[in-house]
């Protein structure tokens, strides 16, 4: 019964959606690589079917659409035909993008409840901080990751940090928006009793408005952990970086290995995946140790 | 009104004694003077408080009862500096209100229970401990103390959502006596229980009453348990809020629920009853 219930309710949808998805690619990369298909069997000079044209688009050494089987096939061979530590195998590359983004979390996520702090205590901060927050988001990322690269570089500073700026620079916007709203979660009930207490706001701070904004912050943190991943990334492009994610798909666009590109992207979403995958199991952690149900 | 001299609460870390308070003070806890407290509203100022003198002596347990709007809730938190009255003057053990809570002299039971989820029963009540800057092994043992005091020992672990509404509150009693306070200030505390459960902490709460020799300052809108629970009752009346009448509740310290049967305490309900009356708070 119980079985029942779950192939009902989780495996089914979950495996039809899967299976429409994989069907849908298989059917673009059909789409995307049959004239080039067309070409290639028609420089052999022999006659051929629609069965021939369909194993050679799905087999293409450059396709325009990789199909599923050969970027796994591609992630494979990478993972398991090399040292993690080697430069062809794309965990080390996940590595050094994800050192960048967990340190950019990091970073954004002080940046974030500071400011969130700030705007919470002083009033006045609401109107002539948060203007400026939200300006810098509408920014695009693209356009100002190569100047932070530039700027950071100037000073001396390359590598990991200039990625880790970038990735804060995404990362932070999340956290307040998020704790602005969580430390203001404080029941008036709550702060009340503090009063009766003649808590400090120090005090008040840690021991109610911090506690009280968790769940928030957690909500917070999942947006902002993918979206750190896509910043570091992107911070790899300017740099012309030698390792990482980004690194990985440019030199598959400059080689014009699909195959690659597609590999390394998958391995990105993995990453994040992984990565959120984290954060909910510190989630489930600190709230249960909180007495969440 | 108010002294402009606000005690630093530094003195807190070392331990307290059991009352705070020099012997040589005068019996009153808190004395009230021509207090009132006016909200400025849009179109007409709102008089929450109008007028009203009230002593509080050491050891009593006092109830302000009156419908809602009638400011026994506005008085309480005056009483505990949670709101400053725009006239007249009040004293807390001699001191400002303001003095008073920096000297954690009040321990404060809300109508709701005010536990923090994330923190277990144990820990809820260490709060004001923690605040205080008490060691560990203190804060245990006086979380210990008073969760034996309300009945709740076996129960540290738990989390506010695992017990019930009469034990949160019951809960929320232990936090308010862990700080050891001189005056105890109570706020329709079992205001949102059923009666059966309302009954049993009545019961429980006049032998802790008894037990402690705390001053209790009681909030409530059920003359039973006015009746029940008090030496003093104070009758008040809505706009402009104000006291109607002070009754004496002289039936003996120990106190039964059977007690509730007897015709003295039919006799004080009565008079309670007239007081609200006279208010004329159910014409309009």
């Amino acid at each position: 019964m119980r079985i029942e219930a779950a192939l009902k309710e989780r495996i089914l949808p979950v495996a039809a959606v899967a299976l429409f998805v994989l069907a849908a690619w298989y059917a673009g990369a059909l789409w995307l690589n049959a004239p080039q298909a067309q070409e290639a069997l028609a420089r052999t000079g022999k006659a051929w079917g629609t069965a021939d044209l369909i194993a050679q688009a799905f087999a293409m050494k450059r396709p325009v659409l990789p199909t599923p089987d050969q970027v796994v096939a591609d992630l494979w061979a990478s993972l398991t035909g090399y040292t993690p530590t080697s430069p062809r195998n794309l965990l080390f590359h996940a590595g050094v993008t994800a050192q960048a983004a967990l340190a950019g979390l990091a970073m954004g996520v002080v940046l974030g409840v500071a400011l969130a702090a700030g705007i919470v205590y002083v009033r006045t901060l609401e109107y002539s901080l948060l203007p400026w927050i939200i300006a810098s988001q509408t920014i695009p990322i693209l356009a100002i990751a190569p100047m932070i690269v530039v700027i950071l570089g100037n000073a001396g500073l390359t590598g990991l940090l200039p990625k880790a700026v970038i990735c804060m620079y995404l990362c932070f916007f999340p956290i307040t928006v998020g704790m602005v709203k969580g430390l203001r979660a404080a029941d008036p009930l709550w702060l009340d009793l503090m009063r009766t207490y003649s808590a400090g706001g120090l005090a008040t701070f840690l021991k109610l408005r911090i506690p009280a904004s968790l769940p928030f912050l957690f909500a917070s943190l999942k947006v902002s952990v993918a979206i750190s991943v896509v910043g570091a990334i992107v911070g790899e492009l300017p740099a012309g970086a030698q390792a990482g994610l980004g690194a990985r798909l440019l030199s598959g666009s400059y080689y014009g290995q699909t195959v690659q590109i597609w590999s390394a992207l998958v391995m990105a979403s993995l990453l994040s995946v992984a990565l959120i995958a984290v954060v909910r199991l510190a989630e489930v952690a600190v709230l249960r140790h909180g007495g969440a149900r | 009104m108010l002294v402009p001299n606000p005690l630093q609460p530094s003195g807190a870390s070392s331990p307290l004694p059991e009352s705070k308070l020099p012997a040589t003070i005068p019996s009153a806890i808190v004395e009230a003077q021509g207090l009132s407290l006016v909200y400025p509203t849009a179109d007409k100022p709102v008089f929450a408080l109008s007028d009203v003198s009230l002593t509080i002596g050491r050891g009593d347990f006092v109830s302000l009862i009156g419908p809602s709007g009638c400011g026994k809730t506005t008085l309480l938190r005056v009483i505990a500096d949670l709101e400053r009255p725009t006239g007249g003057t009040v004293a807390v053990a001699g001191m400002t209100p303001e003095q008073a809570r920096l000297k954690r002299l009040y321990g404060y039971v809300f109508q709701a229970p005010a536990l923090y989820p994330w923190r277990t029963v144990e820990r809820n009540v260490m709060l004001p401990l923690e605040i205080m800057g008490l060691p560990r092994a203190e804060r245990q043992a006086r979380a210990q103390e008073q969760l034996e005091n309300v009945g709740l020992t076996g129960f540290e672990r738990k989390f506010p959502w695992q017990l019930s509404g009469g034990m949160q509150q019951r809960v929320s009693i232990a936090r308010a006596l862990a700080l050891q306070p001189d005056l105890l200030l109570m706020d329709e505390p079992f205001g949102a229980l059923d009666e059966i459960t309302r009954d049993h902490l009545n019961l429980q709460l006049t032998r802790l009453w008894r037990r402690t020799g705390k001053t209790c300052v009681f909030v409530t809108h059920s003359i039973a348990e006015a009746v029940f629970l008090s030496t003093r009752i104070v009758v008040m009346s809505p706009r402009p809020g104000r006291i109607l009448d002070v009754i004496d509740c002289d039936l003996p310290r120990e106190r039964t629920l059977d007690l509730r049967e007897s015709p003295e305490f039919a006799a004080i309900a009565h008079r309670v009853r007239e007081g609200l009356k006279e208010g004329h708070s159910y014409e309009d």
